[in-house]
């Protein structure tokens, strides 16, 4: 729909995991980091005339 | 198209005689040309307002949803596609519904019509594959063929899946189309082209949900637009309540959806929103190698586990 990818991650984590949790999370900031900040999808506010 | 009205009265009449439904939901003609609407005989005498011709793209399963009663439905391939959901989805019972399956050669896009001339349209009549248009000034005779709607041209289930009567017999389905050129074609795109086509697709939308309405999917008691507490989706026009409206109201439909084409058929914009039904249904098809609506005996992808559903998407 025009959301780059890399910027939407999925993941299956066990609450044991810890260590894919810290890598996963790293993983996915690094992605979207590189993609630099999002422009679409976001609400500005309602012009007043 | 005649001797087919000349049948479903028939077989109408004949159920409402012996009692075997108390209502049988139909199509009338509209007040205006191009539209009929739902029509419910309750009695042998309502149903001579019953007709059938090529604007019955009114998807007729959407008058079931949670009734009672024991319901005749005059239904072509695609309604009769979302009557086998409406039972896998426990909203009606089987033996509750007599179906009198019409096998359908495809339904006229009013929009199409419409965009082909400036003035009113009066009156529009069809006979051999014909179409015949009046209006101010206007006489036109065109094919059916040019003006269907544009699931109707790549249907490939024109006969009903389920009947207990038939109006006329069945007809060849059609095997040699192309069904996602126009999904494959997005799919290709970039991220931006992607943004930038959806966002031209939905500009115009005016948020009447009357794709919503006319869906037979669509029977939550209250829809996550409606729900306020909690808010799913904001209320306004901003594009992007516009735009989250219509995928999550897409992802709804993923593997129920049957291309039956009445959200589009309901848009008073034209907007072609089956684009975004039809990319979960091509998924379901390379996925899951399912389509809806087609048996009783075997349960939609996103309610069954198996172990070897695709995941290359989680991590």
């Amino acid at each position: 729909m025009g959301i780059e990818p890399g910027r939407l991650h999925f993941s299956w984590i066990s609450s044991a995991e810890s260590v894919k949790f810290v890598d996963v999370v790293k993983e996915t900031v690094e992605a979207v980091k590189a993609l630099g900040p999002n422009n679409n999808f976001i609400k500005t506010k309602a012009k007043v005339a | 198209m005649f001797a087919y009205t000349e049948k479903i009265k028939k077989i109408s009449n004949r159920l409402l005689k012996e009692s075997k439904v108390d209502l049988i939901v139909g199509f009338r003609k509209g007040t205006v040309p191009m539209m009929n609407e739902p029509c419910f005989a309750k009695t042998p005498e309502d149903v001579d307002c019953f007709v059938w011709d090529s604007n019955c793209g009114i998807n007729l399963a959407n008058y079931l949803a949670n009734r009672k009663e024991k319901i005749g439905i005059v239904s072509k391939g695609c309604d009769s596609r979302n009557i086998v959901t409406h039972i896998i989805e426990n909203k009606i019972k089987r033996d509750q519904i007599v179906i009198i399956g019409v096998p359908c050669k495809g339904m006229i896009d009013r929009h199409k019509i419409e965009a082909m001339f400036d003035t009113e349209i009066e009156e529009v009549t069809e006979a051999d594959g014909k179409i015949n248009i009046k209006g101010d000034g206007v006489d036109k005779t065109i094919d059916k063929i040019d003006v269907l709607q544009q699931n109707c041209t790549i249907c490939t289930h024109r006969n009903p899946v389920i009947y207990d009567e038939l109006a006329a017999d069945l007809i060849e389905e059609q095997t040699d189309v192309d069904k996602y050129e126009d999904v494959r074609r997005i799919e290709d795109m970039t991220a931006q082209e992607k943004w930038e086509y959806f966002e031209d697709l939905l500009s115009t939308c005016i948020r009447c949900y009357a794709c919503r309405n006319a869906c037979p999917l669509c029977y939550c008691p209250t829809c996550f637009v409606d729900e306020s507490q909690p808010q799913w989706v904001g209320k306004s026009q901003d594009p992007t309540d516009i735009r989250t409206f219509h995928f999550l109201r897409a992802y709804h439909c993923a593997g129920r959806c049957t291309d039956c084409g009445a959200c589009e058929r309901a848009c008073p914009m034209g907007i072609k929103v089956r684009i975004l039904t039809k990319k979960l249904e091509k998924d379901c098809l390379e996925l899951f190698d399912w389509e809806s609506g087609l048996t009783l005996e075997k349960r939609p992808p996103l309610d069954t586990y198996r172990p070897d559903d695709p995941d290359d998407f989680i991590k």
